[in-house]
């Protein structure tokens, strides 16, 4: 997406491009903004199935939610201790790769002109 | 009584009011008062939003619950701390770089309108002051279940001392107060926690969750009001005051069935009996406790709508907005947010661990009802009257007390912050002062009339609310150029107002029946979050002439990376 726009980018200042509002800056901060949302979207999409389908999972399949591993009731298990390291690694993840497509995009901005 | 309690409460108190007096020497200007001046490292900041989010609810009431009912209700300290992940992945960037302080504030910046702006300040003062309610029960609740002394001076007394606390020392004050209070909660329960195993262990590992709940040691049980309470089986009972209508003073056989205790008997259970039902306390036992609810569509409707309050309801609450602008800039914020989310997530490995060990020696509190009260005596009841018990109690009921005291303190702050800039004032240090006892009164008058709220229900609805209201509010806000002053206004109203004559609904008129009726009323946020999102984005849609021009230049500023200065 900001390859793309960037590609477009004619030559001149892109600072200054953004700091006017002009159709290419609009267009850099779009593709920023859809990059930034489909990230997010993509790790609570990760959460919302892999916990969120936790009590459809055991309502559909009741032999599940008996399974002792470690003699904890597996629904104890998962809800009273798995489920916080999973949030956790899921929201390591996104600042993570948020500040990835920070950097790339100020690298973008600050890019010497050709 | 423990005699180490009380102690342990005004300790925490005066460390609270000293940490406070502290503060309140280092803050000048209003500036400073407001926000601290943005001076706070992250890791302060973190263990000062834990602090300030692990209420009443979490530290009292998700183990009442799960001693209640058991594995279901879970959900509730999943959905709290999920709930700030939502917050990392769609909020916290954009709105530190707002630059907005309260949710008013993000009204008038995104979409420049006064009469949105006001409509704002309205939810913000009905969360806030939901909100508090059961802080200041909860109170109540530790002070007359620790020392005996009466409901009501718990309540006033935390009011009382959140209230001034608030009023002269401001937020850079309550940024020291709430670190050191989740630290201090996190030892209150972890220390005891470890001794509650062990004690377990040394009674042979007593079944969690047997068919039948028997009474692990002879247990005495008061009741404070008439109560009906059912026997399976024939019962030898030590009964003073009134049974089944005649006067007992001793030790009787009880058949099975039915029979009523007068109020202020107390009835002697030896070890081994099974835990009588009573009529009107609702709980589950063996099967229904372990396993995940599955009689009827309902009990699946009720859980999502659940997770769906708490999942988009932390992004907006009041108290937890306002503490995004004392990070430096944006990529600070998020990496606030994931500390935050860690230290949460610890505490609450905690609370289940006490709701499970308090079927095995307090199954008392499912007779009386006051299950919220399982986190306090559960250590005197697990490890005897000694002084290890009393200790430990004592520091569970210093743990609360921070509870109570850090959340109230935080609702408080932006409450008043929302009365002394929106409605009362501009914004000065003195309107700050007098909106800040305004607002302490408000919540304080409700928790002195209303006393037998459960207290994580009601905390589950202020977040339906928030859920329905704010979350649609700031998500479109944030992420769509579309969103318009109008479809703001119409879809909090619509889903905002649903949600708020719902929980009214629930409140005023007590447990609403079984089924549907009762789970949809007592669980909005299904049907009351899509509202709110749709009628936002319908309105928007039908008047975009009306898009505030400045939407680009909002959006650069939301979005684009501190590192660019812009």
């Amino acid at each position: 997406m900001l390859a793309e726009v960037a590609r477009a980018k004619t030559a001149g200042h892109t600072r200054l491009e953004l700091e006017e509002q002009s159709q290419i800056g609009e267009a850099l901060v779009r593709g920023l903004v859809r990059t930034q949302l489909a990230l997010a979207l993509r790790l609570a999409a990760v959460v919302v199935v892999g916990l969120g389908g936790l009590p459809l999972l055991f309502a559909v399949a009741p032999a599940v939610a008996r399974a002792r591993p470690f003699g904890i009731a597996l629904p104890w298990l998962l809800l009273g201790l798995v489920a916080y390291p999973f949030l956790i690694v899921a929201g390591w993840a996104y600042v993570h790769l948020a500040e990835r497509t920070e950097r790339d995009f100020t690298a973008l901005v600050e890019r010497p002109d050709k | 009584m423990n005699p180490y309690a009380l102690p342990a409460v005004i300790g925490v108190t005066l460390a609270t009011v000293g940490i406070g007096a502290y503060g309140l020497r280092l803050a000048r200007t209003t500036s400073d008062f407001l926000v601290a001046s943005r001076m706070i490292s992250p890791t302060w900041n973190a263990a000062a939003i834990g602090g300030e989010y692990l209420s009443a609810a979490s530290f009292l009431g998700v183990a009442g619950l799960v001693l209640k009912y058991g594995v279901d209700v879970l959900w509730y300290p999943v959905g709290f701390a999920a709930g700030y992940l939502a917050l990392l992945l769609f909020v916290a960037a954009p709105l530190r770089r707002s630059g907005a302080f309260t949710l008013p504030d993000f009204c008038e910046l995104r979409l420049g309108s006064r009469p949105l702006r006001k409509l704002a300040t309205v939810f913000v003062l009905f969360i806030g002051w939901f909100y508090l309610v059961p802080q200041l029960q909860g109170a109540g609740l530790t002070l007359q279940t620790v020392t005996g002394g009466p409901y009501a001076l718990g309540a006033i007394l935390v009011g009382g001392v959140v209230t001034a606390n608030v009023a002269l020392g401001g937020m850079r004050a309550i940024t020291f107060v709430q670190a050191f209070q989740y630290w201090l909660k996190l030892t209150a329960l972890a220390v005891p926690a470890f001794f509650l195993i062990a004690a377990w262990h040394h009674d042979g590992r007593p079944a969690l969750a047997p068919d039948v709940t028997t009474f692990a040691r002879p247990t005495t049980v008061e009741f404070a009001h008439p109560t009906v309470f059912g026997l399976a089986g024939e019962t030898t009972i030590g009964v003073r005051g009134e049974l089944d209508g005649s006067r007992v003073d001793g030790v009787v056989v009880v058949p099975a069935g039915e029979h009523t205790a007068g109020a202020h008997s107390t009835l002697s259970f030896p070890r081994g009996a099974r835990v009588p039902t009573v009529r009107g306390v609702a709980s589950s036992s063996g099967l229904a406790w372990l396993l995940p609810g599955g009689d009827g569509g309902h009990r699946l409707f009720a859980t999502y709508s659940l997770i769906l309050a708490t999942f988009l309801g932390t992004m907006g609450l009041p108290h937890v907005l306002v503490r995004f602008y004392t990070n430096r800039d944006g990529a600070a914020a998020r990496r606030t947010t994931l500390v935050v989310l860690a230290l949460v997530g610890l505490f609450y490995l905690l609370p289940a661990l006490y709701g499970v060990l308090g079927r095995v020696y307090v199954p008392r509190l499912l007779m009386t009802g006051d299950s919220d009260a399982v986190v306090l005596l559960l250590p005197s009841a697990a490890l005897g009257s000694g002084a290890t018990g009393q200790l430990l109690g004592a520091l569970v009921a210093a743990g609360a007390f921070a509870a109570f005291l850090s959340t109230s303190s935080g609702l408080l702050t932006s409450v008043a912050g929302v009365l002394s800039t929106d409605v009362l004032g501009h914004g000065s240090v003195r309107d700050f002062r007098r909106s800040a006892i305004v607002a302490g009164l408000v919540p304080l008058a409700l928790a002195l009339r209303v006393s037998d709220l459960d207290v994580s229900q009601v905390v589950g609805l202020a977040f339906a609310v928030a859920a329905s209201s704010f979350c649609p509010l700031l998500l479109l806000g944030i992420w769509w150029r579309g969103l318009t002053a109008a479809g703001a206004a119409a879809g909090i109203v619509a889903g905002g107002g649903a949600a708020v004559s719902a929980v009214l609904f629930t409140v005023l008129d007590g447990p609403t029946g079984r089924g549907w009726v009762g789970a949809v009323l007592a669980q909005p946020a299904a049907w009351t979050v899509p509202l709110a999102f749709t009628v936002m984005v319908v309105v928007s849609l039908a008047t975009r002439k009306r898009v505030p021009a400045s939407v680009g230049s909002t959006m650069l500023r939301l979005h684009a990376p501190d590192a660019l200065r812009l």
